[in-house]
Formats: structure tokens, C-alpha cells, sequence
């Protein structure tokens, strides 16, 4: 069989309008079914017809998925999984309190896809190594073999932690940033409603190779909820890139940290694109405690975040920018005054 | 033409408010009744033979309506040297097979899927280096470089080469070699030798428009919607690719959505629309993807390079020594390198010079030219090293380019050539003016926490014009002007600035003047073709001398009507009347009137001996229309023609993450008398910003292993965007005319690129000292590599990665 992309195949396209009939169109179809957000990671599968669904449920229609919500919880908010990543960026209530994931949220591609990219399908994305995008037949696509990690791979991209077969990253800008906020994710499926932790939500091919997140196939994820617990916290989030729009990080960092003084009490540091999921530095946290915010605690939890990193043949600056980037988010402010 | 009303003003051009409200047509928004549309089986392998095409179930398939391969396209004697449009021997990943015309997209898809293809893959190489090691792989199975574009021939090197060489290029048996004066001589002279080894990538073009075609037949004539950088020049390449006639084709092709190079005269797709068309009998429709885009759409060639470079301690260049491997892809010959060896001489007039080159085939697409061919590459390349030597000799980066600085006396090149102008100096002068070049300069080295800034500043050139093209226009008798264009309307809106130079002439307002542009059928001149900055040059010329016959046919016609010499009449404010008498003589649409009752040369019933055959035939069709000027440009001329370009750029970069911000940028052109200011300044603004990307972002990549390539999306292969772009954007130009066009022009499509590209690396060098690998782009990773004090991850040879 001869391979064309860059041409849709045909589906069948469901529009349901409501989170029942999304699912039981989910429970009817099984397998060959795909749920359709914002569509610009689906679009690309689907115009490489390497992802070939038989039915697409498309939840733009879904109105109980959209929208930013104050929630019981004082200071927390639920954002609709369908919620675009504009309005996500704008809300006045997550720039007062979660700027973290507003200021994510906007550095994700361009000012066109954030208003049609949503916060369900930036967290759910799938990677973007390019072996695996290029219908590759490797260890994620079914395949026995990683492309990326061989002598000659192209593997500039991809990952330095938790890589196991697979070497591909998650590409999420806001991921990090819902991690550090302890945001709890709301799954809607057969057994009903199923709240998880962010960091929770990513898996590692260790689990199963074939996906990014725990979310099964007759699931979806319906919400996010964000505590109020880090709510005014200090924030901090950096995305290095090679060019400043439409670019999926070489390495983002996103950490919320609580200060009294100039001590920290508290604090959650999460970096992405350098693992298979948001990799959450809990071994710096724990150090951090109780520390003083100064460059050199900031150069030593750079150094402790680094261990058991293993470098491919072209990934082996994201060493120092990863480290880099912690000292950053400890520093607060970003490239030092 | 200093006194002209229009010609050195800005204006609206005719096709603006269509451009942005989307209005205007490209090739695929046109549709015709039982419209098909084609899909291409594209090769997976980066060489292969095809054994065998079993397309039986795709035919069968409801909807299909026909397949063309490579048996259908006509015969060529020139297989070697060019691609064509399909081919049963792919010479990279990606080179269309066979092409499926169905009643949608959809069903054309389903259909590829269909077909199975029976390949034997053949050895390929990426890297031209492997291929000139002894034993190396060869892209053809002939050998790996193309000689007088008919033979392949094979070339290695011997391991003794690339052993001497160590870590630098070796330099085995060349192709190409040229010698001026003395570079052993020179370089034992110079109180500072550099031998650099460097390296320049392949980079595909990136249009926005990819290169779509439709195509129908009415009895035996072809009507092809495409997009193309010309239009009279493109008729040619249609009726070539298709086996028929000139005069059987219709080109239309109102806009272009870019090309910079890769759609001179159309694109090598062109056929396989027009002969699915003629196959199903019906309209054929092909839309190319962006992938396709990537694919087929020409590519600039790498280069692989070696350079001694010869200083005095004044910094005047003794002995230029540079030897480039030219990364050919796998059809024709590239003029690249040989190019480069010419900027390279001209921008820095080294008093020896010996350039040497091969070009190698890979199994990589099919190079063309693309903005600056040649001139981009040794840019970027070259002036990074001239900063090195500066710093070396504690010499101003502008001083030691201007001690180096072609002018009006220069020759050049292996010819020793003379340009027409080169006011270089004076556009150093300017641009450290425009940039504030003293203050910038004091904030070279300044440290803003983990950031620090840098400065550059880049010479850029390339050539600027052409002569002895032909111009038509008419005056109707609705009293207007039209002027007919054959050249392409490509966005630098020379299609219609040079017809500015008509009304200026014969007096006649912009509003009063119909530019008739975009399709073949409307009687278009032989033109130059829209490429090689070419017809801002030509076609004020052209324009100028068809204005100039206008105006002596006007005064002919008023004299046959009106009594007295021809001489005792003037041409002003659209009408030809007896000087000093306002009331007696003849509005423009009289005079048309009465130059189809005189008719003969007056009404294009006759024309000029010495006109292209093409322009007779468009004076032939417009007979009888109104009055009638057309001439060849005779103006003649000494010299090349070049234009040249300073770069300034300000970066700030940030040591701790290698992130670049590019915080200002100036380019001041030397392109003789400006033609349209704002049209100027969008021209060295935008070629400025392609540089930004070659130098920051943009990159070609493939799997060594493979061979196939991984920066087919725009997102993965990231040229720039605009928020890559400095707020602080500043143009200017020396505005001083070329002395051998009468209107003072000179082209300045492709000069500002590589002021881009080399003005910023050359500021970031300038912040982070001497790249440990002297190649681009610059990414952040190699940045922070070098600052880190992380080994590099490739060698500064290192193709496509």
C-alpha cells in the first residue's frame, strides 16, 4: 500500500451537546472512535492518515465543557476541558491568582491556535517526535523499535529523563503549569466521574508506550480544577524555544513558590519536554524547604534536578538549560537583573 | 529619471485591496465544470528504481478517472540534467511516482493507497563528503556530479585527502578553479592568514503559496492557472513539459504567493494538470500540500567550505584562498558556487584570489536558485570571519569593509569584470548613520544580568538587472494608457513600478494608467524573466524606450491630422499639441482613434524589425486597438549589474538559556535611483528577515540513516515569525543612480537576504566570541553548547542536521 499524506481520510463525525451523549458514543464505538477538541494536534494525525478513526466526536458542541467557573473551594477554579486556551490566557480571575498557567497558557504557538487549541487538548496532546509523526512503525506506534535512539538518530528534541524503549517528550506548555498548581483533572467515563492529579494524569511508556495520559478509551476528560492552595503563590514560568511563535519548547519550566521572608516554605517545580511527562523535581522541592532564596541554592537545586539524566547524541544542552532554568524559577525573576 | 512625477514615490498598487481582503485569485481558487482533481504517489525511499506499478484496483476504483506516470510525459534529449515531472527512478525521498486524477481529493487519496509499486532500492547519500570519500556512495548510478549537464561522471577523493585535512574540509581534486593574480604570493604577504573550515545549509524555499496548477484544453489549446514568478517567460516551460507549442498556451497567473527563486519560470509540476486534463479530457486540478511543497519545491544548495583568508594590518585583504563543496541534490547543476566565488570577490576586491569547487550530487530534492543563489550562502559564511580578522587586527568591523569595498572601478571575478556602480562605502557610510552605529557600538560586550549584547554589521550583494528586453503599451480610445507586462507579479510590485516609468514620460497620471499584467492571452512583451532582481532594471528600461516610441507616434499622428512636423509638437498632460498651443492638437483618445484609421506601425498592424518574435505576436494581436508603442531596450550597456546591501543588527543573548533576541535591525541598499520607497524598504525589510531565520531557526534536516527528511511542516522547519522580528526596523539608501540606465535603477529583490543572515550571526559572535562551530544557523542549543562548555554534538561539517 502505496502512503499519501497530507490528505484527510474519511470519517464519520459525530457533534454531540452534551457529556452523555459524548460518552455513549464513546461506549457504541470503542476503538475506532476519537474524541476531537481543538483539533490541532487530531488534524495533523488525521491529514497524515496515520491516525484513522471511523468515527470523530467532535465536543465543540459540548457546552458544559466550556468555560472558566469559580468552584466551592475558596479561591480555586474549574475550566471546562473545552476552553480555549485564549480564554484560559485572559481570564481575569486566573491572571489575579493562577498567573502561572495564563502566562503557559499564552506562550503556547500562536495567537490563531490559542483561540482554537483548548486546555483539554493542549494537556492531552500527543509527542511530536518526528519518527513517531512521520508514521514511523516504532515501539509507540506498535513497532519494536525507537528510531530516535539509535547512533545517527535526529534526536535534538527529545528526552533526558524516563525514557524507557521510547525517547519522545511531552510538548505541553500548560502541563507543567497545572502540575505546579496541583490541579486535580475530572474524567467522565463508564464508572462515572473520576478526579486524578495533574501529575497523575501523565503516564510513561513504562506504563504503556502507547499513550501519553491514563485516560482509557471510553474516557474523557471533562475539567480541570485548580485548588486554591497556590493561589497569589510566586510564580514562575519560562519556555525556550527556537523561534517566539509556533514552537513546541526545547525545555519550559513552570514552579509556584511560597515565601516568607526570603525563605521558602513551600514550592512545586515541574519541567517538560525533557521526559515521556511533566517531570515534577520532588527531590528539589524537598531540599528547597526551609531554604533561602539566594543564587546559590538556586545553582544547587539546578545540579540536584539534573541527576539521572541521560543525554542522547543532540539533546545534551538541556542539561545546562535545564539546570538553568531551575536556578531561574528559584531566582523568580527570569534572565538575572 | 529625476524629474518624473511618479517613478520615486510611494503608491497603492493596483492588486493591494484584493491581496488583503483575499479577493484575489491564486492557481487553486480557480474551478471549472467536471473539475478533477490529482493526487501524487510520492517515492518513500531516497533512490530507488521502480520495477513495476500493479494500479489495476485503483483504476477500478468508482470516481477514478485516470493515472499518468512518467510513459506519459513527452520526450526529452535532456533526461541528466533535469527533473521532470514524474520519474520511474527517484532520486530523492518524496519525488512523485505517478499522479491519479479522480472526481475529489478523497477519492484520488484512496487510490494512491491502492496502488502498489514494486521498488529496487539503490545506494543514496546525504553528506556530499561521503560521497567523495574512496568507496563512498554514489546518489547516481552513474557516478556523483553532473558534468556540462549531460554526463554523469564519478569523483574520490583519496583517503590521503581527507587524512591531511584533520578536523578541517579536505580539499581533493576540484571541478572548477579559477586563479587572479597570486594567493601563495598574497597570503605569504599578509600579517594575519585565517583557514577556516565552514558550513552553509540546504534550505528549501518556504512559500506561502505552495505551487498549485489547474489546467483544461479547448480543442488543442492548454489553459493553465499556476503559480509562477513570471508570466510571458513561463508560456515556454508549459508548452516544453507538456510536448506542445508556445502558442498553444494560456498562462494565467494574476499572483504569486512568493517563490524566491523556485517558480522562475513556473515549476516542474506544471504538466501533470495539463495532462491528466488531456487524459480524462476534463479540468484537472492539483493542489500541492505543504509536504509536496517540500518535496518538489526546489531547495538551495548547502555548502561544505574552506577558506585562507589574507590580511594586512590595515586590514586590506591580500589573498582570498576558498574552495566550496557544493551540496548539488540529485538533477542539473546549481550555479551556486560559482556565484559565491564572485561575491566573494566582488564585496571584498582581495588583491589574489583562487576559488575551487565541486558540486556533488545527494539523493536529497532538486536544488534551484533561490534569493541570492551563491550570494547568501558565502555571506553568511564569509562575513562572521572578516569580524574575527577586525577583532584580530583591532580594527572597526565598518573599517575594515570599507578598506575592502568594491566601487565604481572594481573588477571582479574570474573575468575581471566591471560592475556599473558600487557606492558600498557610501552605504556603510549610511547605514552607520541609520543605525546610530557609534552608539550601538559602545553597548557591544554590555552585560544586562545573564544577557549580553552584540552588534553586527554584514555586506550583502547581488546581481541587479538585465538589458534588451522588449515594451508594449497602447492608448485606447477611452484616452488611457495600457501598459502590457509579461513580467511576473510576484509582491515586489515591479510588474507595476516599471510602468510608472511609461506615464511619467508621456505625462500621463496613475489613474489614466492600466498595468495589463498576469495572463498570456493579453498580449505581453518578451520580458526578463521575474528573478534575478532583474526587472526593475530591464523594464524601466524596456518601458522607458516603448514610451518613447509612443510619444514620437503620438506627436506623427497629430502631425497627419493636424498639418505641420511632427517635431512642432508636445506631449503633456495626456494630450499631443502644437507647442505653445494648448488648443490645437489631439486628447490621447483622439490621437488613438486616429492611429487605427492610419493604421500600419501606428495600430500594431505593423512592428519593429528588431523586437523578440514573442512581442510581434502580442503587437499582431493588439492590432487595431488604439496607438500602438513598443521597442527593444537598445540602451546597451558595459558592466554587471549589482546591488548591494549593508545589514546592522543589534541581539541580545541570554547565557544561561542560549535564547537570542534580535533587538534592531538596519539595512541600507545601494540599488541606484529608488523606484518606490515603500516597495524598497518591504524588499530589504522582508529579505532581512529571511536571513533572521537562516541564521536563527530555520533549518533542513535528515536522517542520515534513512535519508529522508524531517522539516517538511512549517512548524518543523521554523522560519522565522514576526515576533522575531525587532520592533526597531530602520531602511535606508544611498539613492545614487546606475549611470548606464537612463532611469537610474538597479534591482534589489535578493541582496538584502544575506545581509539578514550574516548581520545577526555576526552579533551574536560579537556577544559570545568566536563560534566553536563556524556554521548556521546559530540555534540555541549550539549557543549554549559553546558557552557551557558542552561538547557540540556535530562536527562543523555536518550536513542536514
Amino acid at each position: 500500500m502505496a502512503v499519501i499524506r497530507d490528505t484527510m481520510a474519511e470519517f464519520d463525525l459525530f457533534q454531540p451537546a452534551s457529556i452523555d451523549d459524548a460518552l455513549a458514543l464513546k461506549r457504541r464505538y470503542g476503538k475506532t472512535s476519537w474524541a476531537l477538541a481543538g483539533g490541532l494536534d487530531s488534524l495533523d494525525w488525521f491529514k497524515d492518515r496515520i491516525k484513522r478513526p471511523e468515527v470523530v466526536i467532535d465536543l465543540s458542541a459540548v457546552e458544559s465543557m466550556r468555560g472558566i467557573r469559580e468552584t466551592d473551594d475558596a479561591d480555586g477554579v474549574e475550566i471546562g476541558a473545552m476552553t480555549t486556551l485564549t480564554e484560559v490566557a485572559e481570564h481575569a480571575g486566573i491572571l489575579s491568582r493562577f498567573g502561572l498557567l495564563a502566562d503557559a497558557a499564552s506562550k503556547v504557538a500562536t495567537p490563531q491556535i490559542r483561540n482554537q487549541g483548548t486546555i483539554g487538548g493542549n494537556v492531552t496532546q500527543d509527542t511530536r517526535c518526528w519518527y513517531y509523526r512521520g508514521g514511523w512503525p516504532c515501539y509507540r506506534a506498535g513497532g519494536n523499535i525507537c528510531y530516535a535512539d539509535t547512533p545517527t538518530a535526529i534526536n535534538r528534541e527529545h528526552a533526558l529523563f524516563e525514557s524507557n524503549r521510547c525517547v519522545a517528550v511531552n510538548p505541553s506548555d500548560t502541563a507543567p503549569a497545572l502540575v505546579a498548581l496541583d490541579a486535580k483533572f475530572v474524567i467522565m467515563g463508564g464508572g462515572g466521574e473520576k478526579v486524578v492529579d495533574a501529575e497523575d494524569y501523565f503516564i510513561t511508556p513504562a506504563k504503556d508506550i502507547t499513550r501519553m495520559t491514563i485516560l482509557e478509551p471510553g474516557e474523557l476528560l471533562t475539567s480541570i480544577r485548580i485548588p486554591g492552595t497556590w493561589a497569589g503563590a510566586r510564580f514562575y514560568f519560562e519556555k525556550v524555544r527556537d523561534r517566539q511563535a509556533w514552537d513546541f519548547p526545547l525545555v519550559n519550566i513552570a514552579s509556584a513558590m511560597k515565601v516568607s521572608g526570603n525563605t521558602i516554605e513551600d514550592i512545586r517545580l515541574v519541567v517538560n519536554a525533557v521526559g515521556p511527562r511533566p517531570l515534577r523535581l520532588t527531590d528539589v522541592e524537598r531540599q528547597l524547604k526551609g531554604q533561602s532564596v539566594t543564587e546559590e541554592v538556586g545553582q544547587a537545586a539546578g545540579e540536584l534536578a539534573l541527576l539521572g539524566a541521560r543525554p542522547l547524541q543532540h539533546n545534551a544542552y538541556k542539561i545546562p538549560l535545564m539546570r538553568n532554568l531551575v536556578k531561574r524559577a528559584i531566582r523568580g525573576t527570569g534572565a538575572r537583573a | 529619471m529625476a524629474d518624473g512625477k511618479l517613478f520615486g514615490t510611494d503608491y497603492i498598487p493596483a492588486d493591494l485591496v484584493a491581496k488583503v481582503t483575499g479577493r484575489a485569485k491564486y492557481a487553486e481558487d480557480f474551478r471549472a465544470d467536471g473539475m478533477l482533481f490529482t493526487k501524487l504517489l510520492l517515492s518513500p525511499m531516497p533512490h530507488a528504481r521502480v520495477r513495476s506499478i500493479d494500479d489495476r484496483e485503483a483504476l477500478a476504483m468508482e470516481g477514478v478517472m485516470g493515472i499518468i506516470t512518467a510513459d506519459d510525459l513527452p520526450e526529452t534529449d535532456n533526461l541528466v540534467g533535469s527533473d521532470r515531472a514524474l520519474t520511474m527512478e527517484p532520486m530523492y525521498q518524496g519525488e512523485p511516482i505517478l499522479a491519479v486524477a479522480a472526481v475529489d481529493e478523497e477519492t484520488a487519496a484512496a487510490a494512491i493507497e491502492k496502488i502498489k509499486v514494486d521498488y529496487e532500492p539503490l545506494p543514496f547519500v546525504i553528506d556530499p563528503l561521503d560521497s567523495l570519500r574512496p568507496g563512498g556512495p554514489n546518489a547516481r548510478v552513474g557516478g556523483n556530479t553532473i558534468v556540462d549537464r549531460k554526463e554523469v561522471v564519478e569523483i574520490k577523493w583519496t583517503a590521503q585527502d581527507f587524512e591531511e585535512a584533520g578536523d578541517s574540509m579536505p580539499m581533493g581534486e576540484a571541478e572548477v578553479e579559477w586563479e587572479v593574480g597570486d594567493v601563495a604570493k598574497g597570503l605569504e604577504e599578509a600579517h594575519l592568514v585565517l583557514d577556516e573550515t565552514l558550513y552553509h545549509q540546504s534550505q528549501t524555499h518556504h512559500p506561502l503559496e505552495t505551487r498549485s496548477c489547474m489546467a483544461y484544453w479547448q480543442n488543442d489549446k492548454l489553459t493553465i492557472h499556476v503559480s509562477t514568478q513570471s508570466t510571458q517567460r513561463t508560456a515556454g516551460a508549459v508548452a516544453r513539459g507538456v510536448g506542445i507549442d508556445p502558442t498553444q498556451v494560456v498562462v494565467i497567473a494574476e499572483y504569486c504567493g512568493g517563490g524566491f527563486g523556485s517558480k522562475i519560470g513556473g515549476t516542474v509540476n506544471m504538466p501533470i494538470a495539463a495532462l491528466l486534463s488531456k487524459k480524462t479530457g476534463r479540468p484537472v486540478m492539483h493542489r500541492v500540500s505543504r509536504e509536496e511543497e517540500n518535496a518538489y519545491g526546489r531547495a538551495r544548495p548547502g555548502f561544505q567550505g574552506r577558506v585562507k583568508l589574507g590580511f594586512r594590518a590595515d586590514g586590506r585583504i591580500t589573498a582570498i584562498d576558498l574552495y566550496l563543496i557544493q551540496d548539488n541534490g540529485g538533477y542539473g547543476r546549481s550555479g551556486d558556487f560559482t556565484s559565491a566565488s564572485r561575491c566573494a570577490s566582488l564585496n571584498y576586491t582581495p588583491l589574489n584570489m583562487r576559488f575551487r569547487g565541486i558540486s556533488i550530487l545527494t539523493n536529497t530534492p532538486t536544488r534551484a536558485a533561490q534569493r541570492a543563489p551563491g550570494g547568501v550562502q558565502i555571506t553568511a559564511m564569509l562575513e562572521p570571519v572578516i569580524d574575527m580578522a577586525a577583532k584580530k587586527l583591532g580594527l572597526d568591523q565598518i573599517e575594515i569593509r570599507k578598506i575592502n569595498a568594491p566601487d565604481n572601478d572594481t573588477t571582479y571575478g574570474s573575468n575581471e569584470h566591471h560592475v556599473t556602480s558600487a557606492y558600498v562605502r557610501e552605504a556603510l557610510d549610511k547605514a552607520a548613520e541609520v543605525s546610530n552605529w557609534a552608539e550601538l557600538k559602545a553597548q557591544s560586550g554590555q552585560t544586562n544580568g545573564s544577557k549580553v549584547t552584540g552588534i553586527g554589521i554584514a555586506l550583502s550583494s547581488y546581481v541587479a538587472g538585465s538589458r534588451g528586453f522588449d515594451g508594449l503599451m497602447v492608448i485606447r480610445p477611452d484616452g488611457k494608457l495600457y501598459v502590457h507586462q509579461g513580467i511576473g507579479n510576484l509582491g515586489t510590485h515591479s510588474v507595476f513600478g516599471t510602468a510608472r516609468v511609461a506615464s511619467d514620460h508621456l505625462g500621463v497620471s496613475w489613474e489614466n494608467t492600466e498595468v495589463v499584467w498576469g495572463n498570456t492571452s493579453r498580449h505581453l512583451p518578451h520580458s526578463a524573466v521575474q528573478a534575478g532582481s532583474q526587472t526593475t532594471h530591464a523594464h524601466t528600461r524596456a518601458n522607458l524606450a516603448a514610451a518613447i516610441d509612443m510619444e514620437k507616434k503620438l506627436k506623427e499622428v497629430a502631425a497627419r491630422t493636424l498639418g505641420g512636423s511632427a517635431d512642432s509638437y508636445v506631449v503633456a498632460g495626456e494630450r499631443v499639441y502644437r507647442r505653445g498651443n494648448r488648443g490645437s492638437g489631439l486628447s490621447f483618445a483622439q490621437a488613438a482613434e486616429k492611429a487605427i484609421e492610419l493604421g500600419g506601425t501606428f495600430d500594431g498592424h505593423e512592428a519593429p524589425e528588431d523586437i523578440n518574435d514573442w512581442t510581434k505576436g502580442a503587437v499582431a494581436g493588439l492590432a487595431g486597438q488604439g496607438l500602438v508603442g513598443v521597442a527593444k531596450d537598445n540602451y546597451g550597456g558595459e558592466g554587471d549589474l549589482w546591488s548591494f546591501v549593508v545589514g546592522v543588527a543589534k541581539v541580545e543573548v541570554d547565557r544561561e538559556t542560549g535564547a537570542v533576541e534580535i533587538q534592531h535591525y538596519t539595512a541600507v541598499a545601494d540599488t541606484g535611483a529608488v523606484m518606490n520607497p515603500r516597495g524598497l524598504a518591504a524588499q530589504i525589510h522582508g529579505g532581512g528577515v529571511q536571513g533572521f531565520g537562516l541564521a536563527r531557526s530555520q533549518k533542513w534536516v535528515y536522517d542520515p540513516k534513512w535519508g529522508v527528511p524531517f522539516t517538511q511542516r512549517l512548524y518543523t522547519a521554523k522560519p522565522p515569525s514576526i515576533l522575531d522580528v525587532p520592533l526597531d526596523m530602520r531602511a535606508g539608501t544611498v539613492d545614487l543612480p546606475d549611470p548606464q540606465n537612463p532611469v537610474g535603477a538597479k534591482g534589489i529583490g535578493e541582496a538584502p537576504f544575506g545581509a539578514g543572515v550574516a548581520a545577526v550571526l555576526c552579533a551574536i559572535q560579537d556577544a559570545i566570541g568566536e563560534f566553536d562551530l563556524k556554521r548556521s544557523p546559530m540555534t540555541t542549543d549550539l549557543i549554549l553548547n559553546q558557552l557551557e562548555g558542552v561538547p557540540q554534538p556535530i562536527t562543523v561539517l555536518a550536513t542536514d542536521v
